[in-house]
């Protein structure tokens, strides 16, 4: 039987297992848009196209099952442009489509042409443009195959207007045929054996633990290797969640806003063991003093990531969570007590901590959540001081309930990931903890979120700054605060005009009746939380220190 | 040092972008880069020359692994191996200097393959040095126009780097 691109791209899209995708509509994607219209397939119309990457984005780290947007030729692909490469820096599993001007004007500067695959070839693990409706089929099937297999990545399709209104057979393509496209499952034989010989040595050992054990569902193994030989685990923040924040063994966050007592363990172990990590310079900071008299080993998926950053001596390359199993199998348990108790130590004398005043302070914003939602939420964040401080003030004990922009860095992710993740778990409380400068970044999406009934809660940690950019000038520009103080709208106000519900939390002593009043509501909530202006962001590691040299 | 690369990667539009994207976006450093067709018309050669110590190359090559589109990459720097270039040159050569540019074309065997009033047209195709010593000789004469392939390059002996032995090669 015949069928439209279009119709084939919807068909295709469902048999890849998608029940929902984000999208906004344009000229070019009308042949979709038409398809959609009395399809199965769930559609969200987001208010902005960046809104429905990060949905989409939200969705797949929430669930584990790739996130699928769908945008317009032009300007809806560029707006897609910042949450693909938000995607690409975290290796979110994502497939994005967008609209093409129609073949024979492909080239011309078409009204509404841009070229998407050649604007995000460094953004994306790959992309295509589809230039036979013969295609489509064998394309979604590749694309998702390649997002969501070895280390995860976004895929773009780029679909022209007659590809999707064109007529052919849809044929099953078939399994798929890359020749091109390998990656390593399981680990080298000998590789696990180096590593499990390094282990048996090793007297200081550390886990640093990334989004790859979280990705990587490699949760378990790791929990039951750190218990095995009782092995301090430091994560970074992709990797929060990773491993129970409130186990004994976890020494929290390491890194620029890491704790010190995870600092110290990475600076003074003897053996490294880094797992589904990237050696990012957020959380090693000087190179040559990180993990200084280690041995370094580094399990991941990605060859590429081996050596990349910092050289390493016992690489381990294939799925984490095999690697993991293969070496647990093979090791002798045994604890290195004395280094546990010099961890129990420095944690005793060096907590995260802040002082409290009458004024609500941004770390009890965090504490409160946490303690209201007794771990058990879904928190996603923006960028800035308020994603750190939810970083080291809320415990997360589960893999995929921190949801936030690692590599990119994105202010205005939070909300619109807070979205995709309500999405995908309907059920489950969802709260984007913002900043008052970064939730104007997605503000719009509160229409989404009414729209759709989905009840995402926004706690505004507002402090009426670019809080981080503020600290940083406070700290390294003599405090010349240029163009860092915001003059903010009216949050409830604004909550209530999209017809969401508004609270504002006047002193401290409201803070947590007013948590558990947003959650017991079945809407979105916007909180607007007015906290300690200045309050910074403690322990640092300063630009080119090395991360044991802490300011706080 | 110079590495020599051979690529070999889906004759796909775009693969060539996606290539030295990836060389200039991550700071590698290219010498030359010559592509085109193989036994296989779905299959392009590249033969890329990169500046880099081991480590650079060590991410060079596992950074082209990524890419879907390359098929395989084999570093024969170490490797017996032909390389060829191939050069045009336009060089002044009035009635006073013909003999002696061509006595220079015959050292080298380049080949005249055209002529102009004071100018004549070389084609010569040798290794890098050859092309180098040729290209320096000529030089005080005046050279008015050159243009270089960049190196091809093939594995001496019945070793392949072709498309028949994928998956073969041991991954890093
Ligand atoms: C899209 C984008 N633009 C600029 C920045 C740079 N930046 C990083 S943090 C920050 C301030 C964020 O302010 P706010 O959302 O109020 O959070 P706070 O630090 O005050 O908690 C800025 C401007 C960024 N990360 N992302
Ligand atoms: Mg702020």
């Amino acid at each position: 039987m015949q069928k439209t691109g279009a119709q084939i791209l919807v068909d295709s899209l469902l048999a890849e297992g998608v029940d929902t995708i984000f999208g906004y509509p344009g000229g070019v994607v009308l042949p979709i848009y038409d398809v959609l219209y009395d399809s199965e397939l769930r559609h969200i119309l987001t208010r902005h196209e960046q809104g429905a990457a990060h949905a989409a984005d939200g969705y797949a780290r929430a669930s584990g099952k790739p996130g699928v947007c769908l945008a317009t030729s032009g300007p809806g692909a560029t707006n897609l442009v910042t949450g693909i490469a938000n995607a690409y820096m975290d290796s979110v599993p994502m497939v994005a489509i967008t609209g093409q001007v129609a073949t024979p004007l492909l080239g011309r500067d078409s009204f509404q042409e841009a070229d998407i695959t050649g604007i995000t070839l460094p953004i994306t693990k790959h992309n295509f443009l589809v230039k036979d409706p013969k295609d489509i089929a064998r394309t979604v099937r590749e694309a998702f195959y390649i997002a969501t297999s070895g280390r995860p990545g976004p895929v773009l399709i780029d679909m022209p207007k007659d590809v999707s209104a064109g007529m052919t057979e849809h044929l099953d393509p078939g399994p798929v045929q890359l020749p091109g496209y390998r990656f390593n499952k399981e680990p080298n034989p000998e590789q696990v054996a180096r590593a499990v010989r390094a282990i048996e040595e090793s007297e200081r050992p550390v886990i640093y633990a990334g989004g790859g054990v979280v990705s990587g569902g490699a949760h378990g193994e790791l929990l039951e290797l750190a218990e095995m030989l009782l092995m301090p685990v430091a994560t970074t923040m992709m990797g929060l969640g990773g491993f129970p924040g409130n186990h004994p063994l976890s020494v929290g966050m390491l890194g620029m806003h890491g704790s010190k007592y995870a600092n110290y363990a990475i600076s003074e172990c003897d053996l490294l063991i880094g797992v589904g990590v990237r050696f990012d310079d957020r959380v090693t900071s000087k190179l040559e003093e990180f993990a200084p008299g280690a041995t370094i080993m580094h399990i991941d998926i990605d060859p590429a990531e081996i050596g990349k950053n910092m050289g390493v001596d016992i690489p381990v390359v294939g799925e984490v969570r095999l690697a993991l199993r293969q070496i647990i199998d093979r090791l002798k348990p045994r604890v290195a007590s004395q280094w546990r108790d010099k961890i129990t130590v420095w944690k005793k004398e060096h907590p995260l901590n802040f002082e409290e005043n009458g004024h609500i302070k941004p770390q009890e914003v965090v504490r409160e959540i946490c303690n209201v939602t007794q771990s058990n939420a879904r928190i996603t964040t923006e960028v800035g001081q308020h994603q750190m401080f939810t970083a080291q003030y809320y415990t997360f004990t589960k893999p995929r309930t921190f949801i936030s922009s690692g590599g990119l860095g994105t202010m205005g992710f939070g909300f619109p990931a807070a979205i995709g993740v309500q999405v995908a778990c309907p059920d489950e409380t969802v709260i984007d903890i913002a900043g008052d400068g970064s939730i104007q970044m997605n503000i719009q999406e509160l229409a989404t979120a009414v729209n759709y009934n989905l009840p995402v809660k926004i706690a505004i940690v507002n402090n009426g700054f670019l809080g981080m950019v503020r600290q940083w000038q406070e700290l390294f520009y003599n405090r010349r605060y240029s163009y860092t103080e915001l003059d903010n709208p009216d949050f409830v106000k604004l909550a209530e005009a999209y017809g969401a519900v508004g609270i504002r939390v006047n002193k401290k002593s409201e803070l947590r009746s007013a948590l558990e009043a947003a959650l017991a509501v079945n809407k979105p909530v916007v909180l607007d939380i007015p906290v300690e202006r200045e309050e910074n962001v403690y322990p640092m590691v300063a630009p080119g220190e090395p991360i044991h040299k802490m300011l706080g | 040092m110079l590495h020599t690369l051979t690529v070999l990667v889906e004759n796909s539009p775009g693969v060539l972008a996606r290539v030295a994207g990836l060389f200039s976006r991550r700071g590698y450093n290219i010498d030359s880069l010559a592509v085109g067709r193989t036994e296989d018309p779905e299959v392009s050669r590249m033969t890329i020359v990169v500046d880099g110590d081991d480590r650079v190359l060590e991410q060079v090559t596992k950074q082209l692994h990524k890419l879907v589109d390359v098929i395989k990459i084999n570093d024969i720097t170490a490797d017996e191996y032909v390389d060829r270039e191939l050069v045009l040159i336009k060089v002044n050569a009035d009635h006073s200097q013909r003999v002696e540019v061509i006595q220079i074309c015959d050292v080298f065997r380049a080949r005249i393959v055209d002529m102009g009033r004071k100018t004549l047209t070389l084609e010569c195709t040798g290794n890098h040095g050859k092309i180098n010593a040729l290209e320096e000789t000529l030089r005080p004469y005046g050279i008015k126009e050159l243009v270089r392939t960049g190196k091809i390059a093939m594995v001496r002996g019945t070793k392949n780097t072709g498309y028949q032995d994928i998956g073969t090669k041991e991954e890093n």
